[in-house]
């Protein structure tokens, strides 16, 4: 009996031990989905051969590129090269695309890019270009959504990672980029210890022309704050951008805890039709500065990169009503400003709450005087006069917001790892979702302009884990797609994306699919070095230099015998596609080459560098699969001792060589 | 007014030939896998053409598989001396429509419809030289197979589903034929009627009784 009852007790144990197990290890479908209802799957599927609704093109953080994906699918698109080099493409590889990478520091094949922004006229996405910042070596980025190819990069000076930028303006006026980190201005060697005394902060403006053309129009010269991100006011706000402010404290160690004593920091408010005022009445000192502009054509297939010298900087004794300070508690990180333009959303990430002011309060104070105190010449308005409302412990670690454009704001809070809806105006809690995990930026197409398409938000999340099929040590970042047109907010999807997507931009197909370029035409390629047709091809001498005028066409190169070649020679390959179809890219590769491949499109010229260092007969290809008759796409080019008597010669179908 | 329809209907079908320099007489449509929109030719009187600048290199990319000559308009001398002819059927019908004459009416839409007979076995006999004089180093071979493109409907080449229809400008030239032969029989019978109501005006009694009044 006595051992009936211990072995019941004990199986009992067992049982309650498995339970206990059960619970722990095997994640139930509720916790990892988010309670998903109905049939999500047919809200995300898009059959074969149909198109999604949206562009969603996120930032590659530290890939240094855009992966664009379509929307409700997640599926990825492509892979726009940005700032970093990228041999499948032979961005950075080919002679054309190098000086797209050059800076004052020289050619540099990587960076790291944050927050993608899209052109917007009157206040709409537009669909012309999509703008990017490069954080590590300051930089900004215009890609051209013709051809979702980079077309200009421009270097900020006096600048220390860019890291509030590129926000635009409401016709795209101006693109802004400020300092993350302060950095001596002008930069010279001094103590890191001096950095209250010695270091500024810089924000920057860079006007945009109507073809697209970037020239930085002014910098403003601050204390070096650490200007974290920005957006620029809409409707009533037009001609204000709005930055957050960290490390107001002005420390250049242990940031994580000396940068979070004071109680609150400041969004800066910078009026910049004021400071085009200023310029116009030449209060600038234009000091001598090293950035490089780079630009690439679709006539010539070239970059081109262009040191610029002078840089025109304002300072705010000089121009006052230039710029305001506006208290925000806990180290705002986003700012965010409603599609009415008159509120500005402060995400104080290390607070429970997220502060909002009101742009109409804001310039009442400002026509009031009544400032709280002066910091470093600049007006610090008092907090209780701009704030309109605060969304009181809506989460933990509040970092960004997007509006649906129906009056409600989408909050991200990174530590309780959830997506927030709140009402503008009554600021009451709407709604909460979890985010898998500790989500950073979100995004809701034309969430951030004055008319949102407020049927998706999309979760850019920091931590993976166990979301897919793990693969080792290192994941893909995750983002998950909610549907937000109704009342709740419904998870849909996962998808991985590339890199460390930080902001995205979503905007409606339609909106770019009738502009975008098929082909380059042929006639219009003015490449110094193109062949027009295979009547053009040929090879030429000078010096140690041989070039090659080459061509594509399914399914050969001419000439595909090229000899004459010599240790020692920098040879380079001018290879022009004469496809005049869509899709109908050809590849060249060369054996030995210490370089990318070349990828072609329809109609352009692009140039590979070969240095032969051996002789020898070596194998050339294209490497994209061209048609039924592409693994015959190849050819040998003969390398002789850099001493031989061997002609240039060089042939196409013909068993002796023709010149 | 009604007397004059005959020889504006001459008058109109010869602008309608006008069309023939405007917009294609002739379509090819390819449609393929990977084509799913298609790869369409146009024939001109005078030119060939397609749905985009670069059809016709297109269509020779894709016949060098199969050892098809290069299509090259300026080695077909049809496009150059077609025109002319044209021009002279619009020269006739500003003619005709003068004389206003049913035979010459009659005369203008038969010499059409002789002439695009010929056209059309002309169209023909290209085809066949297309699709059968292939070249002996041709990189794919098919025994047996045909590669001429239908001359009129549809038709499978290997892969590819080809169709072959009249154009915008060739259904105006068939509207031109048309009319011309609408004009020969509104004229004759104009002219049965004219001769009839002159008959009859000098017999009928009525007409007597009220000439009297």
């Amino acid at each position: 009996m006595k051992n009936l009852k211990s072995v019941l007790s004990f199986s009992m144990l067992i049982a309650f031990g498995l339970l206990i197990a059960a619970s722990c290890n095997a994640p139930s479908a509720n916790t990892r989905s988010g309670v998903l209802s109905g049939d999500v799957a047919s809200q995300v599927y898009v059959a074969p051969g149909e198109y999604d609704e949206f562009y969603a093109f996120m930032s590659g953080g530290f890939s240094g590129q855009i992966g664009v994906h379509g929307l409700p699918s997640g599926r990825l698109l492509r892979i726009i090269p940005v700032f970093s080099v990228d041999p499948e493409k032979g961005y950075g590889f080919n002679e054309e695309t190098k000086p797209m990478l050059n800076t004052s520091h020289g050619f540099i094949p990587w960076d790291d890019a944050h927050h993608p922004e899209l052109s917007q006229t009157n206040g709409v996405t537009d669909g012309r270009w999509i703008f990017i910042n490069g954080n590590n070596t300051p930089r900004v980025a215009r890609i051209d959504l013709t051809t979702f190819e980079t077309a200009e990069i421009m270097e900020i000076p006096n600048s220390g990672g860019n890291h509030s930028s590129p926000f635009t303006t409401e016709n795209t006026e101006y693109i802004v980029a400020g300092t993350r980190f302060g950095v001596p201005y002008p930069q010279q060697d001094v103590a890191i210890n001096s950095y209250a005394e010695n270091f500024s902060g810089m924000l920057t403006y860079i006007s945009v022309a109507d073809d697209g053309d970037m020239d930085i129009a002014f910098q403003i010269l601050l204390p070096a704050f650490d200007y974290d991100l920005a957006h620029s006011g809409k409707g009533k706000s037009h001609g204000w951008t709005f930055f957050t402010t960290y490390n107001t404290e002005l420390k250049s160690t242990l940031l994580e805890v000396n940068a979070s004593q004071n109680d609150k920091d400041y969004i800066a408010a910078v009026n910049w039709k004021k400071a085009e005022e200023y310029i116009k009445q030449g209060k600038f000192k234009e000091v001598p500065a090293n950035y490089a502009n780079n630009e690439y054509s679709d006539e010539t297939h070239m970059a081109t990169s262009t040191m610029k010298k002078t840089v025109r900087i304002l300072t705010p004794e000089d121009c006052p009503g230039l710029i305001y300070f506006l208290p925000t508690p806990k180290s705002p990180h986003g700012v965010d400003v409603d599609p009415t333009g008159e509120y500005i959303v402060g995400n104080g990430k290390l607070s429970a709450d997220l502060t909002v002011h009101s742009f109409t309060k804001m310039l009442k104070a400002i026509e009031n005087e009544s400032y709280e105190k002066m910091e470093a010449g600049i007006p610090v308005l008092k907090f209780e006069d701009v704030v309109a409302g605060v969304v009181p412990e809506a989460g933990l670690g509040p970092l960004h917001t997007e509006f649906d454009g129906r009056g409600n704001a989408y909050t991200s809070f990174f530590i309780s790892s959830e997506v927030v809806k709140w009402k503008l105006g009554t600021w009451e809690v709407l709604d909460r979702a979890p985010s898998f995990y500790s989500i950073g930026h979100l995004m809701i197409p034309g969430g951030d302009s004055r008319e949102p398409e407020g049927k998706y938000l999309v979760a850019l999340n920091k931590i993976t884990k166990d979301r897919y099929l793990p693969t080792g040590p290192e994941l893909c970042h995750s983002a998950q797609l909610y549907d937000i047109s109704g009342d709740k907010i419904k998870l849909l999807l996962d998808f991985p994306t590339m890199g460390e997507p930080h902001y995205a931009q979503g905007i409606s197909a339609d909106r770019i699919v009738p502009k975008v370029k098929k082909f380059f035409a042929l006639e219009d390629n003015q490449h110094p070095f193109r062949a027009m047709g295979e009547k053009e091809t040929r090879v030429e001498r000078s010096g140690n230099n041989v070039h090659v005028y080459m061509t594509t066409i399914r399914s050969h190169f001419s000439p595909d015998n090229i000899e004459g070649v010599k240790v020692g020679d920098k040879v380079y390959f001018h290879v022009t596609n004469l496809e005049q179809d869509w899709d109908v890219p050809h590849g060249f590769a060369v054996m030995g080459a210490n370089n990318g491949e070349l990828l072609i499109m329809p109609g352009q010229t692009e140039t590979l560098l070969w240095h032969p260092k051996k002789i020898g007969v070596y194998p050339f290809y294209c490497t994209d699969f061209c048609s039924a008759l592409h693994q015959e796409m190849q050819g040998y080019i003969r390398v002789s001792p850099s001493n031989s008597n061997i002609d240039l010669a060089w042939n196409l179908g013909e068993e002796e060589p023709v010149q | 007014m009604k007397e004059n329809i005959p020889r504006i209907l001459m008058l109109i079908s010869g602008l309608l030939l006008i069309g023939l320099f405007i917009f294609p007489m002739w379509r090819i449509t390819l449609i393929a896998p990977q084509y799913p929109e298609g790869i369409t030719m146009f024939i001109y009187i005078n030119k060939l053409g397609g749905d985009t600048p670069s059809t016709i290199q297109n269509i020779n990319i894709l016949n060098h598989y199969i050892g098809m000559k290069f299509i090259e308009p300026d080695s077909i001398p049809e496009l150059k001396y077609f025109p002319y002819i044209v021009y002279g059927f619009i020269a006739m019908s500003f003619l005709f429509a003068w004389l206003n004459k049913a035979k010459l009416f009659l005369f203008w839409g038969a010499l059409l419809i002789l002439v695009s007979c010929l056209g059309i076995y002309d169209f023909y006999l290209w085809e066949y030289d297309y699709g059968h004089n292939l070249s002996e180093n041709a990189p794919i071979k098919i025994p047996g197979a045909s590669f001429q493109p239908p001359l009129f409907g549809i038709k499978e080449i290997i892969n590819f589903t080809a169709i072959s229809l009249p154009h915008i400008s060739g259904v105006m030239a068939a509207f031109a034929i048309l009319f011309s032969l609408i004009a020969w029989r509104l004229k004759l019978k104009i002219g049965l009627n004219e001769k009839s109501d002159s008959i009859g005006s000098q017999l009928h009694p009525d007409t007597l009784m009220h000439s009297v009044a």
